[in-house]
Parts: structure tokens; sequence; C-alpha cells
């Protein structure tokens, strides 16, 4: 199982569950499990070119996936992947 | 600059530390911060700067102050409802420490006045609300070559860190905005009144150490926290060479219209 970081504004669909497991031997095998457990979770990650969105970085034990290999990166067991979007608050 | 006995007094703890001491504490009073934003994030950046004896603190920002912004913007008090939030900011820093200036921008960062007031100041810290405004920030604070100390929040989560010029930038880490309507605002979702408290603290921790030259920086780092699993997480971040701004072949060398970059509008 590789645990997963669910950013906040991705918990509406996991039931505000802020880490959830899944079964994944590579990151595009980990975005169909999830789209799958949580319909509407590929379209927070994707474009319409099924590349990651501009203001998304994905993070493999921390290390930017565009630095690894990228939807290709390998998942052992026990690895932690998080999805890190932008966010803009701060003023109001 | 000879200390007044009140001065030694007020900033006795930071000149007993060897690693601020009396030329710290001077050099501190000689600088000058922008803070763009005297909101969530920059209630926390102005007030501690403003106890520190930054000795001019530049203030962005055109809104005035509401009711509910009190919850989580210390600067403002219940009898500021309706004043302007940069006249609001600078009673509060006067009232605290006379020895800061603040000098008072009521009016939203854009590309005609960027370059303009970012010139004028040692650092630059970043608490707006929205996505054009960041890029611009971002971009302006690079070609004048001005270290930006980012912050950003949103429910319960926050990310921090600091752009030096040719260490990565807010464009290498978000190429692009997300889609309009993609990311709620906090107004429409809400936002935790503590967690700017905890980022902008950071911020201001950033921002004094930059001007002291001391430690380790958070530039080429960001550090995310999540404030309902307490957990700080660190991710680097790299100057990306085919980044618009500061790769190896930029196109994008002035500033732009940020609204149309994002699709969206820069004042909300």
């Amino acid at each position: 199982m590789v645990s997963v970081y669910i950013p906040t504004p991705f918990r509406r669909l996991t039931s505000q569950q802020p880490r959830v497991h899944v079964e994944a031997s590579t990151l595009a095998d980990l975005v169909s499990n999830l789209e799958r457990l949580y319909p509407g979770f590929e379209g927070l990650l994707y474009d319409d070119r099924g590349e990651f969105l501009n203001h998304l970085n994905v993070y493999v034990n921390n290390r930017d996936v565009a630095t690894l290999e990228g939807k290709g990166t390998l998942l052992r067991e026990g690895d932690e992947v998080a999805f890190i979007p932008a966010i803009a608050g701060g003023v109001r | 600059m000879v200390f007044t006995p009140e001065q030694v007094s007020r900033y006795s703890r930071h000149i007993l530390m060897p690693q601020v001491g009396g030329p710290g504490q001077r050099r501190l009073l000689e600088s000058k911060v922008l803070v763009i934003g005297a909101g969530g994030l920059g209630s926390p950046v102005v007030l501690y700067l403003g106890a520190a004896g930054v000795g001019t603190i530049g203030i962005v920002d055109f809104d005035v102050v509401d009711l509910s912004n009190l919850q989580r913007q210390l600067l403002h008090h219940t009898a500021d409802v309706g004043r302007l939030k940069v006249d609001s900011a600078a009673d509060t820093v006067a009232a605290m420490n006379p020895d800061v200036q603040i000098v008072k921008y009521a009016e939203p960062i854009t590309s005609d006045n960027a370059m303009d007031l970012i010139g004028q100041y040692d650092v630059v810290v970043n608490g707006v609300d929205n996505f054009p405004a960041r890029y611009l920030v971002n971009d302006a604070c690079y070609f004048l070559n001005k270290p930006l100390v980012d912050g950003s929040i949103f429910l319960f989560e926050g990310q921090t860190t600091v752009y030096l010029a040719g260490k990565g930038c807010y464009r290498c880490l978000y190429p692009a905005p997300p889609p309009p309507g993609m990311v709620p605002s906090c107004a429409e979702a809400g936002v935790f009144g503590v967690l700017p408290g905890i980022i902008g603290s950071i911020q201001a921790v950033e921002t004094i150490k930059l001007l002291l030259d001391l430690g380790d920086s958070l530039a080429g780092r960001l550090l995310l926290f999540d404030a309902l699993a307490m957990e700080f997480r660190q991710v680097k971040i790299r100057r990306d060479p085919n980044c618009p701004l500061c790769g190896d072949n930029p196109t994008v060398t002035a500033l732009i219209d940020y609204e149309a970059f994002c699709g969206v509008s820069i004042v909300p």
C-alpha cells in the first residue's frame, strides 16, 4: 500500500480524510485507482492531455516527480505520495 | 546611529544575543521592508517586524477593515471596521513602537506601480490573496533582484518559502495558475483563524534572518503546514531551466497583463 496525502482542497472527495492508502505500482496506476475509489479525483490532477496540471506538484517521499519519472515513477510498499496544489489566500 | 536609553531597553533582548547585538539591531532600524497585504498574513508580519524595530515598513492594501477580518487579522480592531487597513495598521504599530515609520499605499499592486514600489525596499513579504498578484509580485521581485518572502494559506493548510533570484521562483514551482473557479478563495471556503498567524510568523522570521544575514533561509525549500494533522513538510524547489522568467531562455522579460494570464480579475 502507498500512503497518499490529500491536500485540504481535495478532501471533499475523500470524506475529509487527509490521508488514504491505495495499492499501486506506478504513479499513473495510483491516479487510476484514486479515480476508481473517489470519482472526480483525476480531474483535480490531470489536464485535458492527461498531464499533471501546472498548478499542482506531486511528490514521492518529498521528491518532486518531475525530477523522477513523472507519471511512470515506480511506487513501493510504504512510499508516500503528496499532491500539493498552489493556494492563494492571504489577505481577505 | 546611537541608541537612546529607551531603545537600549526596548531592544535589550535582541541586543543581548550575539547573533543580533547592537550592530544587528541598528541594521534592523535602518531596514526597509514592503509588506503586500495587511490581512491574515500581513498582520503577524507587520506586528513582529514592527516590534523588532524594522525602521521602515511599507504596507500595500487598498481594502477597508471588515468585521469578518477580525477573526484572524490582529492588526485591526473592532473600532477600525470601515477604515482603510493601512490606516488601521499604522495606528496599531504607532501604539506599539514609535521607532517604526509605516509608509501607507492604499492602492492595489499593479503592473504600473509594482516596480516603483518594490524598488524602494530591501525585502518584500507577500500576503496577497489572489493568483494574478502572486505572479506579478514574483516577476517584479525577480527583475529587481529583491528577496521575496512568500506565504499562502487555505482552510487548514499553509505554504511558505523565500525566493532569491537564481534559486527558483514562483513560476518554477507553479508554472501556471489553476483554471478560474477550480480553487475557491478563503472568502468562499473559509480559513482557520490561527493559520495565518503560524505562516505569517514564519515569514517574519525569514525576513529578519534575511535582513541580518542569519542562518539558512527557506530559499530552495517549500515549507508546508497542515494544522489538522499538525504536520510540517519540506520539499525542494529548484530553478527550472525552462522557466519563462528565470530559466535559461526567458520569454517573460517585462511585467505582463496578469489578469489576462490568470483569466481572472485582480481585484475580487
